[in-house]
């Protein structure tokens, strides 16, 4: 018996940092059924796939090959299956990333596991299996119960701290088959420099009131400052003021950093339902009926143009 | 070509949430039900612009649902599509839901399933990868461009800070989002071929739940916004770095 987690890596081979939060859940859970957090990584890896041991992961076990290196959640799941029956895994964590989107369902009709995705707290095992998970875009939780043998998780982005301890992970080579895939990546863009969204600690966003393209490198001053992700509101990617991918809420991305500052954004509930999940919510608009106010943990009424320079030149004071 | 679309119900993006049973149902009381946005506006105009391209495309939509999933799917059907089925069942568990589908898939022979994105009460994001399981047919999920040359499928999807192109021989599964295609309004003609066209209502196949809702809850609510004066920004970063420990 073990708990299994899916450690997954980026294009370049690096350990995303959802992956990081997947281990240190998993680890937690392997902790609360009194058993061993083992990991799985496909394909090549850059970094010390040793030193993953200090968020709690015993052994990890790499398979590599061609096949792996571009993404396919059909080869994958028949990989991560292999494993899984290989080391006994009763439960298998995985970040609830893109590819744990794709991966993690097929595995649980592979395995007629049940799957809760969108964790966002460790589970209860004291009456079966429940866990925590959002629906409603954030708007309320539901607590699931995994009624098969074998659950699996899919654990939110943000939603639970990386610990980080003492401890080194031994690392092996999977015995296992891989199929060559029916998936072939030709082309990758990234934005490159900048934090990717999903994976920001903190979030800068703009909305309507900043009143055109042009005025966007404040915003750009005061992300890269607090080095930050950016992000919009809907209607300024549809104006194409800026790029689609930074386009947050309920037909956007659905972020969870730490912190989410929202600057000349009306505050609808389409767009809350992408950043209700934020620990801190900032709000600066001039309208002191904006709705975003009751959502917010603080806020600011008054000119987006005035308080931004003030904003980027505050941080900088305080980062000396 | 024959495409199967996948619809779901929703309560309108403004409902308002609560529960009833001691917390074990959704309040249904007052909720507008619509098709789940990224069904309607993503993966089913999608669909139709591929028909509109090549008029030997077949599109059926799915749902899978009680009785009262049936003025939705009339909806969908209004905006295009050539015949509905329902399957008629109601269930949480997304594996149940998947196999169904994947069952009408099977027995219907589609070359490509699309999917939205995620159902936005559930949020599973899981149903798609599902159905390409039980098909053991390729996924790619939360794409943003599709094209198709013949059998080949040219498929962008997103990955963390950026996108990714890959080509797929048919068939496949798609799970789409915003990019995939512009939202349309349905019109009077769409609206009364829609009445006309065949909805088959087919009983599930056997197949296991694999989880069950406990129970839901809602969020603590806020404690209130703390407002900082407009002339005292130092103030709002000072709170941000010492209370909020925010950075
Ligand atoms: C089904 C559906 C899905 C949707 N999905 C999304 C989604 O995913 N994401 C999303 O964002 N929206 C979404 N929307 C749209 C949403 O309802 C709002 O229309 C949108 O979020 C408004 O964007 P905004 O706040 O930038 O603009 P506005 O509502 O126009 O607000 C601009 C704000 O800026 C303030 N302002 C103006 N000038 C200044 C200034 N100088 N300084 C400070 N403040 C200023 C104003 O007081 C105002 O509050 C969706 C809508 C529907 C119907
Ligand atoms: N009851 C259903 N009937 C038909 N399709 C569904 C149903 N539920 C979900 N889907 C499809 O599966 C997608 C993902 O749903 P989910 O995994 O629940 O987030 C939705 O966008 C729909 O396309």
């Amino acid at each position: 018996m073990s708990v299994l987690i899916f450690i997954d890596t980026a294009e370049d081979g690096h350990v995303k940092k959802a992956s990081l939060e997947a281990i240190s859940y998993g680890a937690k859970i392997a902790e609360q059924l009194d058993t061993v957090a083992e990991g799985v990584v496909l394909g090549k890896v850059t970094g010390d796939l040793p030193s993953l041991g200090k968020y709690g992961v015993k052994k990890i076990h790499h398979v590599n090959n061609d096949a792996l290196d571009h993404f396919d959640a059909q080869v994958d799941t028949k990989v991560i299956a292999q494993v899984a029956q290989q080391t006994g895994a009763k439960v298998i964590v995985f970040s609830n990333n893109v590819d744990g989107k794709a991966i993690a369902p097929r595995l649980s009709a592979r395995l007629k596991a049940g799957l809760v995705s969108g964790a966002v707290a460790l589970p209860d095992t004291s009456n079966g299996f429940t866990v925590k998970k959002n629906v409603f875009s954030g708007k309320a939780f539901a607590n699931i119960t995994v009624n098969t043998d074998i659950k699996i998780i899919a654990l939110n982005p943000n939603a639970y701290q990386v610990v980080a301890g003492e401890g080194t992970a031994e690392v092996v080579t999977a015995n296992v088959a891989t199929e060559p895939g029916r998936v072939k990546v030709t082309h990758v863009t990234k934005s490159s420099g900048e934090v990717p969204l999903t994976e920001a600690e903190i979030v800068v966003s703009a909305g309507r009131g900043l009143k055109g393209p042009e005025n966007w490198g404040m915003v750009e001053e005061l992300a890269k400052t607090l080095h930050a992700a950016t992000a919009c509101s809907r209607p300024v990617a549809d104006a194409h003021w800026r790029p689609h991918n930074e386009h947050v809420g309920q037909t956007g991305i659905a972020i969870a950093p730490n912190l989410y500052i929202a600057i000349g954004i009306s505050g609808a509930i389409q767009h809350l339902a992408g950043v209700n999940r934020s620990k801190v919510i900032v709000v600066i608009n001039k309208d002191p009926e904006a709705p975003f106010f009751k959502a917010a943990d603080y806020g600011i009424v008054g000119d987006a143009f005035e308080i931004i320079p003030k904003f980027t030149a505050a941080v900088k004071q305080l980062k000396g | 070509m024959k495409i199967l679309v996948c619809i779901s119900k929703t309560p309108d993006t403004t409902a308002k949430i609560a529960f009833t049973d001691n917390n074990t149902k959704f309040d249904t009381n007052g909720v507008q039900w619509i098709i789940n946005p990224y069904d309607e506006w993503y993966a089913l105009v999608r669909a139709i612009e591929l028909k509109e391209k090549d008029a030997a495309t077949t599109i059926h939509l799915i749902t899978v649902g009680s009785a009262d999933a049936e003025p939705i799917i009339r909806k969908a059907l209004a905006l295009g599509g050539d015949e509905a089925i329902r399957v008629n069942a109601e269930s949480h568990d997304s594996f149940y839901v998947a196999s169904q589908i994947a069952e009408v898939a099977k027995q219907g022979g589609y070359d490509l399933v699309f999917t939205g994105k995620e159902t936005i009460d559930y949020n599973g994001s899981s149903i798609g990868g599902m159905i390409a399981e039980l098909l053991d047919i390729p996924y790619i999920s939360l794409a943003t461009k599709f094209e198709l040359a013949g059998t080949l499928a040219t498929i962008t999807r997103e990955i963390e800070g950026g996108e990714e192109t890959c080509e797929v021989t048919l068939p496949v599964v798609v799970s789409s989002q915003k990019g995939m295609a512009e939202q349309r309004i349905p019109n009077m003609r769409g609206i009364m071929a829609a009445r006309t066209k065949p909805l088959k209502v087919v009983e599930p196949a056997a197949a296991d739940a694999l989880t069950s809702v406990a129970g839901f809850g809602l969020p603590p609510a806020k404690a209130g916004v703390k407002l900082v004066p407009a002339d005292n920004v130092e103030e709002l970063v000072r709170l941000l770095h010492e209370e909020a420990k925010a950075i």
